[in-house]
């Protein structure tokens, strides 16, 4: 098998809005290693959503080339396809949508084994029952309905329908900025656990940079659409290439007040720029702080600054 | 500082349950009929139509009259033991007549309610679930159908086929299911970008899957809800359609044709009228108060 | 800090208790709570949802709708002067938005869509302060220009959805500040908003309170927030409070279990190893049946018999720093805490 799970190249997906295209992700390139953990962060309307939604097929890409395991995606055929979908998953931002409330827990996770017909009777009992043994919920839990669930704990059960047809791969959407702070660290602690019981490989998505940096083993940055930065989490935060995220890092309040008393903060101007009439040139030149004339002139192509370091930024 | 044992200040031995859930288990259906029976005014729409249609189904089985056969030697009765519900002037017996008007105004509104499930379900929820394209063209259909007024329609059927049962069916299929569809589709339009049918869709889910176990089951509560109130609806316009001539022909009797042949002896024999509209009026605030409760206890927005 | 000369009080909230009346039965949202607040002082209500912050806050003002909320009890004595628990809706309107401001987590719902934005600012101004019409728009502007908003003369005369969230939430702090309050009650502000915007509107707030003293009283679950922002903080968990103190206090010598397990659930972002995060298991406690000795005794792995039988007294710790917890009870067993100076996790 080869080494990157999956690949992604000149990736774009607009929106037709009738007065225009809302260009919501527009030419990304990056793989994703078996194994590691890729974080994708960015502000509401970066369109990092989207990227994950476009990758498992929930969007048609509008242009690009989407690679996994090897193969093309638009190139499977129909047997293919259904490997493909058994073998990428997705965890949902909103613990309170995401799970049909009409339906039992047991049911709810039991829907890609019914699906796909991996079990049928007494032994899709008991893997609806080991699921919920593995995201450390109680076996009675199966008769209940969502609805008597908190949000840590429905969270959870969409980790197990995500589990139960044992893909390779999970898109995890937003997964904890729902919840709150001390059932977030259950959750992670429940995707770092799974992850090395069965070596899988995640797409972890949310805006929240502090958790970010702690589960992921590397970070692309989004704005407008566009990829910024790419680097490992410790380099990220270490040595911030990109002036976006040199301030994004700067923005974030850090739970320590002699930190807080004596950080200097680089605060952007204005806010980001509608995705429908995105500036010219590099998307993120209108906040910059060191915007150059040649920043509204050309976008910047990603370089390879230091070694597994990339960035797209006329200053390098 | 208050004295306390030492003893309590010892470490619990323990597995607490931290995922215990203290509230009982109810599904959405057990808890919306717990919810329902502590609305007494629901509860009381509700007995009522169980009696009436009680009534309607074996009132005219038990009695000794039918509705057509007249009596010339017993007309205009008031009530008496004989004639529960006196004679009219043809002396029929009115409580059979009264009761057999209920059975047609409730099947009547049991059509709609069929017509509604089928036709208005069906095409809401298939123009929601494809949308773009399709969902246009259906939504101007039936904006067309929903522009030629009821009356309109009724009164060329006429023409046409005799007035009756049928003809009123026919024509409230024509035009009225299509609130039901607007109704559903802008349910299923809403519901398809929820995350739980995303999250079907990426395990795999077809679409008639799709439909089936996640869409309907969570639109039904909303369906049942409109169904509560196009069933008087079309009680009430059979009864109008009769009341102006165009509905049941005699012998035959339906509420609406009951009121109006006692309006017109209403001077001299009121029950003849009375108590046709009392039946009437009942039904129609039973549906009411017993919708509106259904509404109460489905709204997901009310739930807790 | 706050502590110098003779601070004025300006809010002192006694042993709130507030329930909402549901088909189920009584949901005990507030259970006790206790704090005061002084002038120019800056206090957070930390804790996680349903833990009765915003409640405790919205009886402040009055906001909760009743029914099916009720005071039960306690006593809330705003400015030295009446208990506002038993004030009339019609002299609470009085105090709202003259008085006292709020500003919640959602500008768009807060803001009146079908008013432009001028007006929505000079209403309290006319209603409050007895400005005439002209006055006002210069005052709103005026306002406008305070909270950092370019063009403020086209501004006023735009709509709420003709503006971004962040623009939104400035307008909702003129609007909160206008008639010059002197307390001021901040919802989860910044909670709806990108980081950068985040950051964008506490250096605001930062910025008008050093202007103005208004107290603050802020509600967040994010301890970054706090950090930044206050003086003093207030931890609640299942409708009481666990533990009070000033920033230091809280960050840097917490005494109760839940503090610690706050602290220990976040992730630092400026830490340079992958500590493990130290989640507090399970979930909180329904408080349609709250438990009968300690809330969080159920979560908490140092619980004790006591713990299950009885809620704890609050122990002082210092004047101003108090924990409601056995453990500070002289004959439970020394703990060694799993957080302390530094935030850093021993672990």
């Amino acid at each position: 098998m080869p080494d990157n799970i999956l690949e992604v190249r000149g990736l774009k997906k607009h929106f037709d809005l009738g007065k225009g295209a809302l260009k919501a992700v527009d030419g990304l390139n990056f793989e994703i290693r078996r194994g590691e953990t890729l974080g994708l962060v960015g502000e509401s309307g970066c369109g990092k959503s989207t990227v994950g939604k476009t990758l498992i097929r929930l969007y048609e890409p509008t242009e690009g080339e989407i690679v996994f395991n090897g193969k093309s995606v638009s190139k499977m055929n129909a047997k293919e396809q259904r490997e493909f979908t058994r073998n990428m998953q997705m965890v949902f931002q909103d613990p309170y949508a995401s799970l049909n409330p009409r339906m039992t827990v047991g049911d709810i996770i039991a829907e890609g084994i019914d699906i796909h017909g991996l079990y049928k009777g007494k032994k899709r009992k008991e893997r609806v029952l080991q699921l919920l043994a593995d995201v450390g919920l109680n076996p009675e839990h199966a008769g209940r309905f969502p609805h008597e669930f908190s949000g840590g704990q429905r969270q959870r059960i969409g980790i197990a329908r995500a589990l139960a047809i044992e893909p390779q791969f999970i898109i995890a959407d937003e997964p904890i900025s729902a919840l709150d702070v001390s059932v977030q660290a259950q959750v992670i602690n429940l995707f770092q656990n799974l992850q090395k019981q069965h070596g899988l490989t995640y797409l972890f998505i949310a805006h929240d940079l502090a958790m970010v940096k702690h589960i992921s083993d590397r970070i692309g940055v989004m704005y407008l659409g566009k990829l910024v930065e790419l680097t490992t989490s410790e380099e990220l935060y270490a040595n911030p290439l990109h002036p976006y995220t040199q301030s994004l890092l700067s923005a974030i309040p850090i739970p320590d007040p002699d930190v807080e008393r004596t950080r200097e903060r680089i605060i952007l101007e204005g806010e980001v720029p509608s995705p429908l009439n995105p500036p010219s040139g590099c998307p993120f030149r209108t906040r910059c702080p060191h915007a150059m004339q040649v920043c509204a002139e050309t976008m910047p192509p990603m370089k390879e600054i230091k070694p597994g370091h990339i960035t797209a930024c006329h200053l390098y | 500082m208050m004295q306390l044992k030492k003893e309590l200040f010892a470490p619990v031995k323990r597995d607490l349950d931290q995922e215990r859930i203290v509230r009982p288990s109810l599904n959405y259906w057990q808890d919306a009929w717990r919810r329902l029976k502590k609305n007494k005014l629901a509860m009381t729409g509700l007995i009522i139509l169980i009696l009436l249609t009680l009534f309607a189904i074996f009132a005219p089985f038990i009695s000794s009259y039918d509705y057509a056969t007249q009596d010339y030697d017993v007309t205009n009765q008031k009530p008496s033991l004989e004639h529960l519900f006196g004679t009219d002037q043809f002396g029929r017996d009115l409580w059979v007549r009264i009761w057999w008007g209920t059975r047609i105004s409730l099947f009547i509104g049991l059509a709609a309610a069929v017509i509604d499930l089928i036709v208005g379900v069906l095409y809401g929820g298939i123009s929601g679930y494809l949308g773009g394209r399709v969902d246009n063209i259906m939504q101007r259909a039936s904006e067309i159908v929903y522009s030629i007024p009821f009356l309109l329609v009724t009164i060329l059927l006429i023409m046409y086929l005799e007035p009756g049962i049928s003809t009123i069916i026919i024509a409230y299929s024509i035009t009225g299911w299509v609130p039901m569809a607007r109704l559903v589709r802008g349910q299923v339009l809403q519901m398809k970008e929820q995350e739980y049918v995303l999250a079907a869709r990426t395990l795999g889910a077809k679409p008639l899957r799709i439909i089936l176990k996640h869409l309907i089951p969570n639109a039904l509560g909303i369906i049942v809800v409109q169904i509560t109130f196009v069933v008087p609806n079309a009680i009430f316009v059979e009864a109008f359609l009769s009341f102006i001539g165009l509905g049941i022909k005699p012998p035959l009797a339906s509420l609406g044709s009951l009121v109006s042949d006692g309006a017109q002896t209403m001077r001299f024999y009121p029950h003849q009228m009375l108590l046709p509209t009392a039946v009437f009026s009942l039904i129609l605030l039973s549906f009411n108060l017993l919708g509106d409760g259904l509404r109460d206890a489905l709204d997901p927005k009310m739930r807790k | 800090m706050s502590e110098k000369k003779q601070p004025t009080k300006i809010l002192d909230v006694k042993d709130l208790k507030v329930s909402f009346k549901t088909y189920a039965g009584e949901i005990q949202a507030v259970r006790g709570v206790s704090f005061d607040l002084y002038k120019g002082e800056v206090l957070a209500i930390v804790g996680e949802s349903g833990c009765g912050k915003s409640v405790t806050a919205q009886t402040i003002m009055r906001l909760v709708p009743s029914p099916p909320s009720f005071i039960k009890e306690g006593s809330i004595t705003f400015d030295n002067k009446s208990d506002i628990t038993k004030l009339s809706e019609r002299a609470m309107e009085k105090i709202r938005g003259s008085e006292m401001g709020m500003i919640f987590q959602d500008p768009m719902t807060s803001l009146n869509p079908t008013m432009t934005i001028g007006k929505q600012i000079a209403e309290g101004l006319i209603k409050h302060q007895g400005l005439n019409k002209e006055q006002a728009a210069e005052r709103s502007v005026e306002m406008l220009r305070l909270v950092g908003i370019s063009n403020p003369e086209g501004r006023i005369k735009q709509y709420p959805h003709e503006l971004s969230g962040g623009m939104r939430q400035r307008i909702m702090i003129a609007i909160a500040l206008a008639c010059s309050p002197k307390l001021l009650i901040a919802d989860e502000p910044t909670t709806a908003l990108d980081v950068t915007i985040q950051a964008q509107i506490i250096e605001l707030m930062q910025k008008l309170q050093e202007k103005t003293e208004t107290a603050i009283i802020l509600i967040t679950h994010d301890l970054g927030v706090v950090a930044d922002m206050a003086q003093r903080v207030v931890v609640m968990y299942a409708g009481k409070i666990v533990e009070e103190g000033s920033v230091d206090d809280i960050f840097y010598n917490p005494k109760h279990p839940y503090t610690w397990g706050l602290l220990k659930s976040v992730p630092r972002l400026d830490l340079e190893h992958k500590s493990d995060l130290v989640p507090i298991p399970g979930t909180p406690p329904d408080l349609f049946a709250p438990p009968k000795g300690c809330a969080f005794a159920a979560r908490c792995p140092y619980a004790m018999d006591i713990c299950l039988q009885q809620d704890p007294d609050k122990f002082e710790v210092t004047n101003q720093h108090k924990a409601a917890c056995w453990l500070l009870h002289p004959d439970a067993p020394a703990v060694e805490p799993p957080v302390g100076k530094g935030g850093k996790v021993h672990a």
